[in-house]
């Protein structure tokens, strides 16, 4: 057990240094970054911002994890963001009881994942394609259920997923956690993470095996899509509204972006979704960090690309050289693969 | 042998790929109005030699001469230049251009600098009608079946090159009359004197178009002769080889009486895929079956598993009627294959050898009942052990394990879910000695605790060695069953060889 700790824990050593050098510099550039204080019975300081902030993202980076290792992709979440948004927006307003309204919302991610999987493990469309279908239609879906405005709400229930708090901590960071655990057991306890990984690394070898790769296929998108929904109420709830242009916009890249900064590959096999979730809260840091270090936010999306560079040359075993700040961790790798 | 008729000479050729050699001092040559056979098994050397001829490759030593000159071919244009085109079988054409476009791409006539289409189509249909075909060129390709598109290849091919044309089992996937077509096209040309290679793994074919026959084995030449003076016995055993090995000699097996069959299939086939076939395997009895490649072993094997659906017949098991619709059902009634393309359809390369060794075992379980790290290690464990299965430790990848021992790894697989029928494609292929004699020790020790296996092999020594019956396929039939006495290499040559239409 202390063995794959450590093992983990060296796999993890140029993410974790990247976290910690972008909090470095946040510090820096803002000397209260690490303040935390307790108001109402609730933690407040940046570093409780950027866990929540960066839940819808991690929420997302979970599904989108599972998709990845399946060697597939899940342009599609933003979108169904967006519809889950709208439909528990507009159901609120229009009356109905808060458990209806998120057990709707999370059905309509369920069935975008259905079609999603049906596309990609039945139809052998390539994810990437079946995906930008729902990344398509989807928002424009939304748009009609909002009827193109801004839907606003004001029940409390609902709003308490966005702003709410439970033990001091803000409710997406909750969540995000309960739902990280629930899915590291579900993949880890049972043999499903395995399987996932059979296909994802060779879907032929899997079903001559005996795997019924359609089906894996299926649950992994339909887990994506359950995931967006989630996030499409956290994101909705966290602005009392619906905004059908806007919600979960380019965060399906965010959400691919976190994987592949948590190591796992896009061509499929390993994963590891605490390390996705990682992946998220490094590009959240980094949202933050820009934001309250004053540079204009055009800069932003710049730095970022930057940041991202650094990060990956720094996974790269083939950069082992360059990376100086990160050598040790590949270098330990390549030791391990020649004894 | 006169010298100048020669159009196109190879001599000596040797080439390596990191080490491996392909080709060792092949001869080989083309001459003016002849069709030349170039036969061989799965990694002979044919596609090599032919891309040597073409300048995909450089030969490492030995020369090519053009019309007597020693040349180096640099590229497939120059190829091309020197008279040398050449027609795969997967047709290397634009299916979403016209017909003329085709024929006349990268050189279209052209008038005042805008291509002439006029011309072209005229051009095109002149062209074609030269073969007798005579079809709309301004429609796409795509519309034609692929014999046409072959000829429009050849066409091409020809009007480009003029004076060797290599074609690369043009037959493949074409039905009786349309190979028919494809024949008198090539005799056509040979008459006008253009030598032709014919690649192909049919043998009746060759004994109907070719004139001369060239064999290579294993990078080798085994030897050139006039298609009229050399018996199709003599040529599959020149294709097959003769490898005396001492631990391939055949056990003197006690004569088997009757046993009730364990699993039984009846008519079972499948259209473009495989004939039906009956077939009857007993508990301990070892179905060796022999057949040239494509003959369609790797065929009856995906339908006995369930990775190609029956399209007629029925099958039992103990007596009672199965249904096999996937690898699941099969793996369910205790089935096992080990397929012919381990990188393929065998190994999940990332993966740990423990991972690989659990995986049909814990697919079999359900994704519930997740096998622990332990439960898998020991499993892996014993598995190493008994199959010797070389590895530095069993959380090494498995895509680093040589081949021999990934297929020990697959064999682990299958043996771990406690298989009571098992499959084996091609289990010695790319593996070295070593592990080549374990493998058929292995089949032998699993037949004796009452397992029933059908081995696919092209071996045909290893093939006597472990089969208490022989299965010989021919041209996508299973055609005869060979048992005791009637097992030896020789007389799984005479079956392979014997005439198409011969007694089952």
């Amino acid at each position: 057990m202390n063995n794959s700790l450590a093992s983990g824990l060296r796999r993890a050593t140029p993410q974790l240094i990247s976290l910690a050098v972008i909090l470095f510099l946040n510090w820096l550039a803002f000397p209260g970054f690490f303040d935390l204080r307790i108001q109402d019975g609730r933690l407040f300081g940046s570093l409780i911002d950027v866990l929540n902030r960066g839940a819808p993202v991690m929420i997302l980076a979970i599904g989108m994890t599972a998709v990845i290792a399946s060697k597939g992709v899940d342009l599609s979440v933003g979108a169904v963001m967006a519809m889950a948004g709208a439909v528990a927006a507009t159901m609120t307003v229009e009356g109905y009881p808060l458990m209806a309204v998120i057990l709707t919302a999370l059905a309509v991610g369920i069935a975008c994942g259905l079609l999603n999987g049906f596309l990609v493990a039945v139809l052998d469309l390539q994810p990437i394609v079946a995906t930008l279908i729902l990344m398509v239609a989807g928002r424009g879906i939304a748009q009609l259920i909002t009827e193109g405005v801004i839907v606003t709400f004001n029940d409390p229930g609902l709003i308490f997923f966005g702003t709410g708090s439970f033990l001091g901590l803000p409710m997406p960071i909750i969540i995000a956690a309960l739902l990280a655990i629930a899915v590291i057991l579900l993949m880890r306890r049972t043999a499903l993470g395995l399987l996932i990984e059979a296909v994802g690394v060779n879907r032929s070898a899997s079903s001559y095996a005996g795997i019924n790769s359609k089906l894996l296929l299926i649950f992994v998108y339909t887990l994506s899509g359950f995931c967006a929904a989630l996030a499409g109420i956290i994101a909705a709830a966290d602005i009392r509204g619906a905004d059908a242009n806007n919600a979960g916009l380019w965060l399906e890249l965010d959400a691919i972006l976190a994987v592949v900064i948590g190591g796992t590959s896009l061509l499929g096999g390993r994963f590891s979704i605490l390390m996705s979730v990682l992946g998220a809260i490094i590009i959240q840091a980094m949202n933050t960090g820009i934001l309250i270090s004053g540079f204009p936010p055009e800069y932003n999306l710049i730095v970022k690309a930057a940041v991202i560079i650094m990060i990956l040359l720094a996974q790269s075993a083939s950069f082992a050289g360059i990376g100086g700040l990160f050598v040790r961790a590949p270098s330990a790798a390549k030791k391990a693969d020649a004894s | 042998m006169n010298t100048t008729d020669e159009l196109v000479s190879a001599r000596d050729i040797r080439k390596a790929f990191l080490g491996y050699k392909v080709l060792d001092g092949v001869d080989f040559s083309v001459r003016s109005g002849e069709i030349h056979a170039l036969l061989g098994e799965n990694g002979a050397g044919k596609s090599t030699l032919i891309k040597i001829l073409t300048g995909v490759h450089r030969p490492d030593s030995g020369t090519v001469r053009v019309g007597g000159e020693a040349v180096v071919v640099r590229d497939t244009l120059h190829a091309q230049q020197l008279g040398i085109g050449t027609v795969y079988q997967e047709v290397n054409l634009l299916p979403n251009l016209t017909v003329a476009e085709n024929l006349f791409i990268g050189r279209q006539p052209r008038r005042f600098g805008l291509v002439d289409r006029k011309t072209m189509s005229e051009r095109a249909k002149v062209l074609l009608a030269q073969y007798d075909i005579h079809i709309d060129v301004s429609a796409d390709l795509a519309r034609y079946s692929v014999a046409i598109q072959q000829l429009v290849a050849i066409a091409r091919a020809v009007d480009l090159s003029g004076s060797v044309l290599i074609l690369d089992e043009p037959t493949a996937s074409l039905d009786r009359h349309e190979v028919e077509l494809l024949f008198s096209v090539m005799r056509k040309l040979r008459d006008r004197g253009l030598g032709i290679v014919f690649i192909t793994h049919f043998l009746d074919q060759v004994y109907e178009v070719s004139d001369r026959i060239t064999v290579l084995r294993n990078g080798r030449l085994m030897g050139i002769s006039p298609t009229a003076a050399l018996s199709k016995v003599d040529l599959v055993s020149m294709m097959l080889g003769r490898t005396l090995a001492a631990s391939t000699e055949r056990e003197k097996q006690p004569e088997t009486e009757r046993r009730e069959p364990l699993v039984s299939f009846s008519n079972y086939g499948r259209s473009r895929s495989i004939s039906p076939f009956d077939l009857d395997i007993a508990a301990g009895e070892v179905v060796g079956v022999a057949g040239l490649l494509g003959s369609g072993r790797t065929e009856t094997a995906r339908l006995l598993f369930g990775v190609d659906l029956p399209e007629k017949g029925s099958a039992t098991m103990d007596g009672k009627t199965i249904r096999i619709a996937s690898p699941r059902d099969a793996i369910r009634l205790g089935f096992g294959l080990c397929p012919e393309d381990r990188k393929i359809d065998g190994i999940i390369g990332d993966l740990s050898v423990r991972e690989n060794i659990a995986l049909a075992l814990q697919a079999r379980r359900g994704w519930l009942r997740r096998m622990s790290s332990r439960e898998q290690a020991e499993l892996a464990d014993r598995f190493v052990k008994a199959l010797d299965i070389r590895t530095t430790d069993i959380e090494k990848p498995v895509k680093l394990l040589s081949g021999g021992n990934q297929q020990k790894v697959i064999l682990a697989r299958w043996l771990a879910t406690g298989p009571r029928f098992l499959i084996l494609d091609e289990p010695t292929r790319g593996i070295d000695v070593g592990a080549h004699a374990e493998i058929i020790e292995l089949i032998k020790r699993l037949c004796h605790e009452g397992m029933a296996l059908l081995v696919i092999s092209s071996e045909l020594e290893e093939i006597v060695a472990y089969s208490t019956r022989v299965r010989v396929l021919r041209d996508r039939v299973h055609c005869q069953d060979l048992t005791g006495d009637e097992i030896s290499a020789d007389g799984i040559m005479r079956a392979i060889a014997a005439q198409t239409g011969a007694t089952a």
